[in-house]
């Protein structure tokens, strides 16, 4: 893309300036290397500058490397804003409130897995439940759904679904402090009581995974993250807060629109841009709604993990220990967070807002578990079914955009487009001549998921890695996978 | 055809266009346009339970995608695929009413030929008009 106004930082940042469009208060920044961003839609380009036109921004408004148009922010952006004087808006942190990514490990290799991996597959396929209508895989009460909104991972421990272990290696021990369910309307509870521990559907997945020798680009990091074994085997969860997080994004979209000029004068160049001062009363009632939506999308992944643990204890007829089912981390790319950070040489609380993001904390920072704290927070990076994923860490030149980096590939190919192009059933029969195992509730919804639809996660990791957001540890392809 | 799917608006989600002569029958469009991305028969969606819906809201735009979010409303609080059999939309002096009646049935993989999971109604791009040939939308879908 070539436009005017962008100015050349390095080979993989680019910068656009206020004078760009009326209204901007700080400038845009892009993380891209050329390639990314001749692909990047013009829209990216006009959603990133309204972010930096939004009241009480710091410093930029980043856009990653697996950039793409979202509502309002991009998808792959974040931005940072005052608490004091700056706005919090829903459409900065998406619909699938706390989207994001857990990996679990396991001390199996292929070789071990591949005689029962159709087993594992079909098994895990009939006990996580997946695609449009699925409900939960535990029975809650409404009440019961309230305690879990405001305690997240907490909850899961009393319960009997999480160990000590899994909190610690959770963002944010799996929850978010200050959570108050009263704050979350009927409406959105209804949507979402019956639905934890199920998948979704779209481009959410859950797949067993290798980490191959030559795909491990920093042997050190990956021993300390548990991978250590040749052609060791892992799980990774791709996931959010489902109907509820939907629900709570959108009571609290319009509410916003309901008060954002008449009450407080704020005009925004998109209306999916509706948002409220954070220290204000509708601010603080919607952050304490998201957090309950964290907390929720953490319990969903905790539970699928947990049956996640059942099948390979099941099919192996081995405890979980001697597998070694370790959760590596879990990670959310779909947040608002107050945190500190160093701005023009001064320590500043703020209000993070990441879309499609993901926080990447370097080396030696707190709030990452104990014994990740030499290599970083490990980031988990979600790549199409066919071509695989990637397990990076946080780097100490992270700063630049408030330590986040990317989350995914991001697609290149509209969904109606990618139905016309792929075959549902072909592609499975393909994947499964290449190795790869595959079950879904919807084969029309596979084909939309081909891995021709999206952009190569090689590159969009490799112009985090050089923009110095995040590090390459390993690469993990898949072998095995379900999807709604 | 009253409604048709478009690629151009958001590669990683779904848009449709729906135009029709009427409001309800618009609003009746949209419902199947957006059932249909989650579904891909909607004549093999039985008459099995009713519901009805009643929604005020300022302008009939607005009160378009409330009426769509319900179709998400009972697809996940409820697990069921429902489809409008009747729609009256009331212009009032500050805002517009909806009544409608809604039939269905639970939703059924082995039944239904499942699709995509719409997360949400969005209001990217989203535009609604009074033309000559009556009323047009096109909406986005966050998938």
């Amino acid at each position: 893309m070539r436009l005017e106004g962008l100015k050349k930082l390095t080979d993989v940042s680019w910068e656009i300036s206020p004078s760009y469009k009326p209204g901007m208060r700080v400038p845009a920044r892009i993380y891209a290397s050329e390639k990314l961003l001749d692909n990047m839609e013009k829209d990216v380009i006009e959603q990133i500058t309204n972010v930096a036109c939004l009241p009480g921004i710091v410093e930029y408004a980043c856009c990653l490397p697996d950039g793409h148009t979202g509502y309002g922010f991009p998808i792959g952006g974040t931005a940072a804003f005052d608490p004091q004087d700056g706005i919090i808006s829903p459409g900065g942190i998406g619909f699938d409130i706390n989207c994001g990514m857990r990996l679990l490990r396991t001390s199996l290799s292929i070789d071990q897995v591949r005689p029962k991996l159709e087993r594992l597959v079909d098994t895990l396929f009939a006990r996580v439940p997946t695609g449009v209508g699925a409900g939960g895989s535990i029975d809650l009460t409404q009440d019961e759904f309230h305690d879990l909104l405001e305690q997240g991972m907490d909850w899961c421990l009393k319960k009997g679904y999480a160990v000590d272990q899994d909190l610690e290696r959770t963002e944010e021990h799996g929850c978010m402090k200050g959570a108050k369910a009263a704050d979350v309307s009927p409406k959105a509870v209804e949507r979402g009581y019956k639905q934890v521990g199920s998948l979704g559907s779209g481009n959410h997945y859950l797949e067993i995974q290798v980490a191959k020798p030559e795909h491990i680009h920093d042997r050190e990091a990956a021993a300390v993250f548990g991978l250590g074994i040749p052609e060791q085997v892992v799980v990774m969860v791709h996931c959010g807060s489902r109907g509820f997080g939907h629900q709570v994004a959108q009571d609290y979209i319009f509410k916003f629109l309901s008060v954002m000029q008449t009450k407080y004068h704020i005009t925004v160049r998109d209306r999916q841009l509706a948002c409220v001062p954070f220290a204000s009363p509708e601010g603080q009632e919607y952050f304490s709604a998201m957090k309950c939506a964290v907390n929720m999308a953490f319990v969903n992944r905790q539970v699928i993990m947990h049956r996640v643990r059942e099948v390979f204890c099941d099919v192996f007829k081995k405890h979980e220990s001697d597998l070694g089912l370790e959760l590596v981390y879990d990670v959310t790319h779909n947040t608002a967070k107050l945190e500190t950070h160093q701005v023009k040489g001064k320590s500043r609380e703020l209000l993070l807002h990441r879309k499609g993001a993901t926080r990447a904390f370097g080396p030696g920072m707190k709030d990452i578990p104990r014994e990740y704290t030499k290599v970083g927070q490990p980031v988990i990076i979600g790549g199409s079914m066919e071509t695989g994923s990637y397990l990076l860490t946080g780097t100490p030149r992270g700063g630049q955009t408030f330590f986040t980096t990317a989350h995914g590939s991001g697609r290149v190919m509209g969904r109606h487009q990618a139905k016309k192009q792929f075959n549902g059933r072909e592609l499975a029969a393909r994947m499964k001549s290449r190795g790869i195992y595959i079950r879904c509730a919807s084969y029309s919804g596979l084909a939309e998921e081909a891995g021709a639809a999206y952009k190569n996660i090689d590159e969009v990791v490799k112009a985090a890695e050089d923009a110095g957001l995040s590090r390459r540890v390993a690469k993990l392809v898949p072998v095995g996978n379900i999807k709604g | 055809m009253p409604f048709f799917y478009r690629d151009d608006l958001a590669a990683a989600d779904i848009a449709f266009q729906a135009q029709a002569e009427n409001l309800e029958e618009l609003f009746d469009c949209a419902w199947r346009a957006l059932l249909g991305v989650m579904v891909r028969d909607l004549g093999n969606i039985r008459r099995r339970v009713k519901r009805e819906v009643k929604l005020r809201k300022d302008s009939e735009a607005m009160l378009l995608l409330a009426f769509l979010e319900e179709a998400l409303f009972y697809k996940d609080a409820q697990n069921l695929f429902l489809l409008p059999d009747h729609i009256t939309i009331t212009r009032l002096h500050d805002s517009c009413e909806l009544t409608a009646r809604l039939v269905g049935e639970t939703i059924d993989g082995h039944r239904h030929e499942l699709g995509t999971d719409v997360k949400a109604v969005t209001l990217h791009k989203f535009e609604f008009e009074h033309t000559d040939k009556g009323w047009s939308t096109t909406v986005v879908l966050d998938i």
